[in-house]
């Protein structure tokens, strides 16, 4: 088997992952201008109670992750609304929140699911996989490449072809300008968490059958959302979607040709990002 | 999912009412006080949480007496965090005035507690395997009823080579000390058996995808890993994701009995080598077992099997001393000289260092009746933390690390 394919294959599933956690943290930093810190969190709770639904109740694989995703909307949008909303303005207060809750959806988690991982069978239709060339391509993995262009289609038609897509574009250029149009922004804080949050439940639930869900999880995700969104640049969905793939192929290629690198190579293209193009590969100049 | 913390709390509350009832009292009634550190929140709380179970299944299962002392459980949470560690052990050891120790379960926190404890002379019973804790630096008031790091993997080395037949491995594990020293003795046993170790694979603790290391594995004939906590279940599946279907082997938190409910089919047929099996017949294990199952509704591991165990040797140690545990010196003693036969584990003793002597068993997961299982291959018996070496020549020779031994060019 050709280590290489094996990492492409590997690079490209797992930045689908990625995009469906960095794409409604980029579409919320970039609009409320709030690092959400929760972000990892909401996927790990999304895994969580999509794996429930499946365990405990049964039901089947698709049903459940409409659910996570729903739950999870549900839950962004009581943060965005009875907390962020109050403290509109002050940045480092809503970071702190974003961080507190993240601390008690971690604790909470504990207490319902004890630290145990969870692990989701993946769907019986998709289970296994296709040898191609002496490849081999988990059906799975290719389903979830699918489920990510398909998801970020409809975001980009969401954004680009509707009316409340010119809206969201227009509060993230210039939200002041957008208000003074008689753009209610704050009700397009709530719709951009709620998909965002949305987002990211089914994004983790969709990773349940490979990352498994475990304490820790929200942890481990949350800097490559962070590093995603930089790299791709704030509040832009193609930058999210390259950003993605991108940092599937630095980490899978980067910790094979060099290991030593491991804790390092996810974060060098952002400091390099960073020194050369601050606002990101696709972000806007900052006004 | 199987206990839910409030299952837990209910189950520990009724333990604590229960402890809190007036008994008839004994005249003059000794008590002692037992602190345990674990893992009850962060990463390592799996095997936390597993701890608290086994030592309160043992101590209620001995109505909280032990050796006609009452005894006085506190349990303090270390966040699985050195610094916290060390704090808690404080609480324990000066606000508390315990007279043992249980826990804690990582090697980290134990380093970080390791001197602190010994300056105040508290007979520590730890599950963190760190393996110099008993050798080239031995803490005098350890008792180790658990295993060291290479302890198991030794006897897998050797159960690899001679029974699985492989002949090329790769090992792969985290990146840490509790890794690097399954792995190096894993590795000398096995090279020493005339296998040879083709690479060894640290992943980063809290890597979200094993893939690009599991890519690597090629030209093998077998795989070895030693990943703990939840990242076997991980492994296995991303494992199997890539179609690999080579034979899998692994040490005690690899193939931890606790896992078993979380494991999908992927980890049928895995091999791993424990201090503990769920399927030893024996008094012991049965009365274990049917504890857990009954207060807490858990499958046990090797983490709670541990500290029953500990708790075992405490009471043994008490009734050796009557109950007067005011010499820690003569305490420490009494613990180390303690044999058991009876245990979940099969029969104990001690060396020197104060680390256990005892069985380690291979066994293989297997499907019985719908759920994964875990059957007993071979039973290694009274295997010591220095495998068959010679003690002085094993001592001189560095501590496993990430790159001691070397891996070198296989012979053809």
């Amino acid at each position: 088997m050709s280590i290489w394919g094996v990492l492409a294959i590997n690079s490209i599933t797992f930045g689908g992952l990625l995009f469906l956690l960095s794409a409604g943290f980029s579409l919320i930093f970039g609009l409320m201008r709030i690092p959400n810190l929760t972000h990892g969190s909401l996927f790990m709770l999304g895994g969580y109670v999509g794996a429930s639904m499946v365990l405990a109740y049964d039901l089947p694989f698709w049903l459940a992750a409409l659910i996570a995703a729903v739950a999870m909307a549900v839950f962004g949008g009581l943060i965005e609304r009875f907390l962020l909303r109050r403290l509109s303005g002050s940045l480092l207060a809503q970071v702190l929140v974003t961080l507190g809750i993240a601390f008690i959806v971690a604790d909470f988690c504990l207490m319902v699911w004890s630290g145990d991982p969870i692990s989701v069978r993946t769907p019986s239709a998709l289970v296994g996989g296709t040898r191609i060339a002496g490849l081999f391509f988990p059906t799975y993995r290719i389903a979830i490449i699918v489920i990510a262009v398909v998801v970020a289609a409809i975001l980009w038609a969401l954004l680009d072809r509707t009316r409340l897509g010119a809206m969201i574009r227009a509060g993230v250029d210039d939200p002041q300008m957008a208000r003074v149009v008689g753009i209610r922004v704050s009700r397009l804080f709530t719709i951009v968490f709620c998909l965002g949050a949305a987002l990211a439940g089914f994004g983790g639930f969709m990773g349940a059958p490979i990352l498994t869900v475990y304490p820790g999880l929200d942890f481990d995700m949350l800097p490559l959302a962070l590093v995603v969104v930089i790299l791709g640049g704030v509040g832009s969905l193609l930058g999210s979607l390259v950003g993605s793939i991108a940092i599937g192929f630095i980490y899978n290629f980067g910790l094979v040709v060099v290991p030593e690198l491991a804790y390092f190579v996810l974060f060098l293209p952002m400091v390099v990002v960073l020194v050369v193009r601050p606002q990101g590969l696709f972000g806007k100049q900052a006004p | 999912m199987r206990v839910n913390r409030r299952k837990f709390l209910a189950g520990t509350a009724a333990i604590a009412g229960a402890a809190a009832f007036p008994m008839p009292s004994i005249a003059q009634a000794k008590s002692i006080k037992i602190g345990l550190l674990c893992d009850k929140t962060g990463p390592l709380a799996e095997g936390g949480i597993q701890m608290e179970q086994g030592a309160t299944v043992f101590l209620k299962s001995k109505n909280f007496t032990l050796a006609g002392s009452k005894v006085d459980f506190v349990v303090a949470d270390t966040g699985s965090s050195p610094a916290q560690a060390k704090t808690k052990a404080q609480e324990l050891i000066e606000r508390d005035g315990v007279n043992f120790i249980l826990g804690p379960l990582a090697a980290f926190e134990m380093l970080a507690i390791s001197d602190y404890v010994a300056q105040h002379k508290t007979p520590i019973l730890s599950l963190a395997a760190a393996d110099d804790l008993s050798q080239r630096k031995p803490n005098p008031y350890l008792c180790r009823a658990s295993a060291t790091s290479s302890q198991a993997t030794h006897v897998l080395g050797n159960y690899a080579r001679k029974e699985m037949k492989l002949k090329r491995v790769v090992y792969i594990d985290s990146d840490f000390a509790f890794g690097y020293e399954q792995g190096g003795g894993f590795q000398q046993v096995f090279t020493d058996e005339g296998g040879c170790v083709v690479k060894k694979l640290w992943a980063p603790l809290g890597a979200p995808d094993f893939t690009p290391y599991i890519a690597q594995i090629q030209d093998v004939d077998g795989v070895c890993q030693g990943f703990a906590g939840a990242a076997p279940v991980k492994f296995m599946k991303q494992y199997a994701d890539v179609g690999l279907k080579l034979p899998v082997c692994g040490g005690e938190t690899a193939g931890d009995d606790a896992l078993l409910p979380h494991f999908g089919d992927e980890a049928i047929g895995m091999i791993s080598a424990c201090p503990y099996t769920i399927d030893l017949k024996n008094d012991a294990n049965a009365k274990f077992k049917a504890g857990m199952d009954k207060d807490f509704q858990a499958v046990p591991g090797f983490y709670a099997a541990g500290m029953y165990v500990s708790g075992m040797v405490i009471e043994a140690g008490l009734k050796a001393l009557h109950g007067d545990v005011s010499k820690p010196e003569q305490t420490i003693k009494a613990l180390r000289a303690v044999k058991l036969q009876d245990t979940p584990r099969g029969p104990i003793h001690f060396d020197e260092f104060g680390n256990v002597v005892g069985n380690i068993f291979v066994r293989k997961i297997e499907k019985v009746g719908g759920k994964l299982t875990s059957v007993t291959q071979k039973t290694y018996q009274n295997v010591s933390q220095f495998w068959t070496y010679d003690v002085k020549k094993y001592l001189a020779q560095p501590a496993y690390s990430r790159d001691w031994p070397p891996v070198t060019a296989c012979k053809a």
